[in-house]
């Protein structure tokens, strides 16, 4: 009872983590699954087919294809204009830095469906709307993960102690030296990070794509073509493999700063 | 650690000059475009051209069209997308409290995984997670057959098509952006503050409630926000999920610019609907007492 009392906040935890894979679960099991009819969306039995033949649906891996190359661009994109904006808000002065913190924090509190729209109409007033595609997709992508990023490494930035900096500068380095020797490997866990995000919020995203793709088609755009008429088990192929890939990413990070931290550890 | 020393200079302005720019041109000019959009004529259409003629009917249009309840049982889409947000936020705080306050309080050595494990779900497809769910509450699945054995469901009751399934998509697919942020405040809360209401008899409830919870605070705040703003804009767990009596606010205003091309009264929508959010936001963030956050 006692330890019952104890650990409730734990395991109502557990559980509710649980309940977050559950999905999941289903997505890796509907992976293998060998539909006897493409209107019925259930597991009938199992098959490897979905795996050895992933672009067999038609547009599946060419809609894939779209969505690496914008997510690609767009995480260039984000990261460089966002690294730069965070130096220039953690390191230099400047006049407007309140109205510069909001210009970064209201794309990420507006909803996607009015910065979709308002951007629709840009494109529309400016007579691109014929021109909709790729290039207007990156646009939009960039723009609203560039906040994330300028959050992200101003984070990593702000944490950091400048008296390693300052060492470089005595030892006679020049600023040039300083700023690639030691201000950027320090700094760029935060920049990886920060483009492993944007990444996956250019990669996942629908709401603005969907408004300003005119007829080219991104991952999520297939799949959501395809939840009107009959799902293909491949979709969940890629599900699965981008779950996989994260938790790869994720825990070789994570390995990676254990090995370190021990290597400084045994060092000093 | 050392105070930080900013570099006055030209260098700073030059470092924020492609991002303001892009920011400008594709976040803040495209506000004014949704305006003028939301004021056209709405005679004209997409292909022979809009004329500006200062509708502000539109909004009107737009508000008796689709903000205003139609019955008791149907709300229209505007109010019914802000009920849905709002219950799915306060769901979403319960579940998400208990979460983050198990990671940072109770984790122990198991914190950093636990926080991992947080996120990692959310790497796979939102579309995708979505159709899972489509799949695990539809009429044969294993949710809808244990509440029919039950019978807290009838033989023929469903989940898919009803608010049930359309708010809990909504709370699943927005659960993270309300456990990190509650994780962050209740991770910086000195464990000795809590220690000492139970050292001077408070029982642990009133600990909780006099200390931990004024204290996470800051992150109940940006969490609910995190969590409500998505969500009442969202349309694919409507979509998804629902049916369309389930149909919100972002549903309408996808389908009046994809399909119904009626760019006037979806510009006047879209506006009505950031004013509202950032109406309650402002009212929201003064009662908490959190404008610094702002």
């Amino acid at each position: 009872m006692r330890w019952l009392r104890e650990h409730v906040v734990l395991i109502l935890g557990i559980a509710i983590l649980l309940y977050t894979f559950i999905p999941i679960f289903v997505v890796v099991l509907m992976s293998f699954n060998d539909p006897s009819s493409r209107l019925i969306y259930r597991f009938d039995g199992f098959t490897m087919d979905n795996w050895l033949h992933p672009c067999e649906p038609e547009g599946l891996c060419s809609a894939l294809g779209t969505s690496i190359q914008i997510s690609l661009l767009a995480t260039l994109g984000s990261t460089i204009l966002g690294t730069l904006m965070a130096f220039a808000l953690v390191r230099h002065d400047f006049l407007g830095r309140s109205s510069m913190n909001l210009l970064i924090f209201l794309p990420m509190a507006t909803p996607e469906i009015v910065m979709g729209s308002s951007l629709l109409a840009l494109f529309v007033a400016t007579g691109f709307s014929g021109q909709l595609g790729f290039w207007t997709i990156l646009i939009a992508h960039i723009m609203f993960c560039v906040s994330f990023v300028v959050v992200t490494v101003r984070a990593r930035l702000a944490g950091m102690d400048d008296n390693l900096e300052q060492a470089a500068m005595d030892l006679y380095a020049t600023p040039r030296e300083t700023f690639w020797r030691i201000t950027f490997p320090l700094v760029f866990p935060g920049i990886l990070g920060a483009a492993l995000l944007s990444f996956s919020l250019s990669f996942d995203d629908f709401i603005i794509t969907n408004l300003n793709a005119g007829n080219t088609t991104t991952f999520p755009m297939y799949v959501w073509g395809v939840a009107q008429r009959g799902i293909p088990m491949q979709v969940n192929v890629v599900g699965t493999v981008m779950f996989a890939i994260s938790v790869l990413i994720v825990v070789g990070g994570e390995l990676n700063n254990r090995r370190r931290s021990k290597a400084l550890a045994t060092a000093s | 650690m050392a105070e930080m020393t900013r570099r006055r200079g030209l260098t700073g302005y030059l470092l924020l000059v492609p991002g303001v720019v892009w920011l400008a041109l594709f976040f803040v000019i495209p506000f004014y475009s949704l305006v003028a959009a939301s004021l056209f004529d709405p005679g004209g259409s997409v292909f022979s051209g809009y004329e500006m003629t200062w509708h502000v009917q539109n909004y009107w249009d737009a508000l008796k069209e689709y903000g205003k309840p139609n019955s008791w049982s149907d709300w229209g889409p505007l109010l019914r997308s802000f009920w849905y947000a709002g219950l799915s936020t306060v769901i979403c705080l319960v579940l998400g409290y208990v979460l983050a306050y198990a990671i940072a309080f109770k984790a122990g050595r198991w914190k950093n995984l636990m926080l991992v494990l947080v996120i990692a779900p959310f790497f796979t497809s939102f579309l995708v997670r979505t159709l899972a769910w489509k799949l695990i509450l539809g009429d044969d699945g294993p949710v809808v057959s244990v509440l029919q054995a039950v019978h807290i469901l009838g033989a023929d009751g469903r989940l898919l098509a009803t608010p049930v399934a359309v708010i809990a998509g909504i709370v699943y697919n927005f659960l993270p952006f309300m456990v990190l942020p509650l994780y962050a405040s209740l991770d910086k809360i000195d464990h000795r503050l809590i220690e000492a209401s139970g050292d001077l008899y408070a029982n642990p409830f009133v600990g909780f409630f006099k200390v931990t919870w004024p204290l996470s605070l800051p992150g109940v705040v940006s969490g609910t926000l995190l969590t409500f703003i998505p969500a009442a804009g969202d349309y694919i767990n409507a979509q998804l999920l629902g049916s369309t009596n389930q149909r919100m606010i972002g549903n309408v205003i996808q389908n009046l610019f994809t399909d119904a091309n009626d760019y006037p009264a979806a510009a006047a929508l879209s506006m009505i609907l950031m004013v509202v959010i950032i109406a309650m936001v402002l009212f929201y963030v003064r009662r908490a007492g959190t404008e610094e956050l702002l």
